[in-house]
């Protein structure tokens, strides 16, 4: 039989500590790059402004270890767990103590209410949304990705029909972006997931946006749909912040998942321009 | 060129204001959210007195990251204000003149601007480091147990904001957008 590999429980609760830190204040190089270019690039003076403000701030942000911007989310913790791995304690309550003292030592917003109806305040911004993953190996790899509900409230899910096929899909990322105008804090990255079940579809929506911006689906003929909706997107002229202009998004990453024969799910996850998440493997 | 808006601000003086102007807010005004809105709300009904002088005040749709040593605020840009949709007309007709954040507002919202002489200005959203250093002293008067949600007496030097929406109804989210799509047939593209 495998060895084991014995991963203790604090070890999890202080890298999470860090990346929940790190992921608010300092923003993944190629966001950063992907901004910068479209702000050389944008041809509309205010909203070209715009987007050197947006510069500006996540400048500030890196220099002072401040976090980008004030919603610094629920903390959406994707758990990688190698099956040759063994974790003495719990691994939830890792999480949950990592995301407990990153929160109080950085300086971050509190943003969770115990009860969705009583919303009270938990305090400490837990619990975090954690996800996990059984892969092969004997690694333990965390990924924090904090989530603004500015741009979560514009997300959408539809269960489309076979027939309604790649136009519908197509039909509905744009209305979802067209909805949301200005309120998702554009530019935005748009996760989108089709196929699998109702859960799923939403699920690797929210993981595409964890795949870097300048990273096309390994798929060519959806790597092309990406670059196609992008365009679209692209050609709306909401703009930064919904003020007018060229860039609305900075990408449209899209996951793809085998799904029944009645059905099409299509789910639409928004991010903002503050596209945070930071991931260390233990 | 910016024009200048010293709080508080007058309804004469929110007329004067057009979609699309660019405004440096200095002086006081005072952070809510959804939680301290639907309290304000609840005093209205009952009659009682808010928290705060209404009256010519600009209300910031906030809710800052802890100050660090040193800081008067953390982060504290601007959050999305059709959630505040159901409250703002009740707050308007009660004397409040302008109101900071980002993001679409309803038909109400608006009506209820029109006929008191009220403004929505946007400030950039995901830029609350930057505008956070616009913030030079920040205090809670109202509702601690909300935490971030708390109502904070904020006094800002030069916060930059642009109006959205003016006292004649005028929307930047559609003239703006407009002007753009305008400029790329005239430039044939």
């Amino acid at each position: 039989m495998r060895e084991m590999r014995e991963i203790k429980s604090e070890q999890i609760a202080e890298a999470v500590r860090k990346l929940c830190i790190d992921a608010n204040c300092h923003l993944p190089a190629d966001v950063k790059h992907s901004i910068s270019a479209s702000c050389e690039r944008e041809p509309w003076a205010p909203a070209k402004e715009t987007l050197e403000r947006i510069v500006q701030n996540y400048r500030i942000a890196d220099e002072g270890c401040q976090a980008i911007c004030q919603d610094t989310g629920v903390a959406c913790v994707f758990i990688e767990i190698g099956q040759d791995v063994h974790v003495a304690g719990s691994i939830e309550a890792a999480v949950n103590e990592g995301v407990r003292r990153g929160y109080e030592e950085g300086y971050l917003r509190k943003s969770v209410v115990l009860d969705p109806i009583e919303r009270k305040n938990t305090g400490d911004n837990t619990p975090s949304m954690i996800y996990y993953d059984i892969v092969p190996g004997d690694q333990l790899s965390i990924t924090v990705a904090p989530k603004g509900f500015g741009s979560e409230n514009m997300s959408q899910i539809k269960m489309l029909k076979p027939s309604d096929g790649l136009q519908g899909v197509r039909e509905f990322i744009l209305k979802v972006v067209e909805e949301a105008g200005p309120n998702p804090c554009p530019p935005i990255v748009v996760g989108v997931g089709i196929g699998g079940t109702f859960d799923k579809s939403a699920l690797i929506a929210k993981k595409a946006l964890l795949r870097p911006v300048d990273q096309r689906n390994a798929d060519p003929k959806y790597a092309a749909l990406e670059e196609e909706m992008l365009a679209e997107i692209n050609s709306l002229g909401i703009g930064p912040q919904g003020l007018g202009g060229k860039t609305t998004a900075l990408a449209v990453n899209i996951e793809v998942l085998p799904t029944h024969i009645a059905g099409l799910p299509v789910a639409v996850n928004i991010n903002c321009h503050a596209a945070r998440h930071k991931t260390e493997v233990l | 060129m910016a024009i200048t808006i010293t709080t508080p601000m007058s309804r004469e003086e929110a007329r004067t204001l057009r979609a699309g102007d660019s405004c440096l807010i200095t002086g006081t005004i005072y952070t809510a959210r959804d939680a301290a809105h639907k309290r304000l709300c609840e005093l209205i009904e009952k009659g009682e007195d808010l928290p705060f002088d209404v009256e010519n005040a600009v209300i910031y749709y906030v809710g800052p990251t802890p100050a660090k040593p040193g800081q008067a605020i953390g982060s504290a840009g601007p959050t999305t204000a059709y959630r505040m949709d159901a409250y703002s007309p009740a707050l308007i007709a009660r004397g409040l003149t302008g109101m900071i954040g980002k993001g679409f507002r309803g038909e109400e919202v608006v009506s209820c601007m029109k006929e008191h002489g009220a403004v929505y200005f946007g400030a950039i959203g995901g830029c609350g480091a930057l505008l956070g250093k616009c913030v030079r002293t920040s205090e809670v008067i109202a509702y601690e147990d909300l935490g971030a949600e708390a109502i904070r007496k904020m006094e800002v030097v030069d916060f930059p904001v642009t109006v959205i929406i003016d006292s004649e109804g005028n929307n930047l989210y559609k003239a703006g957008r407009a002007a753009y799509l305008a400029s790329l047939n005239e430039s044939g593209e």
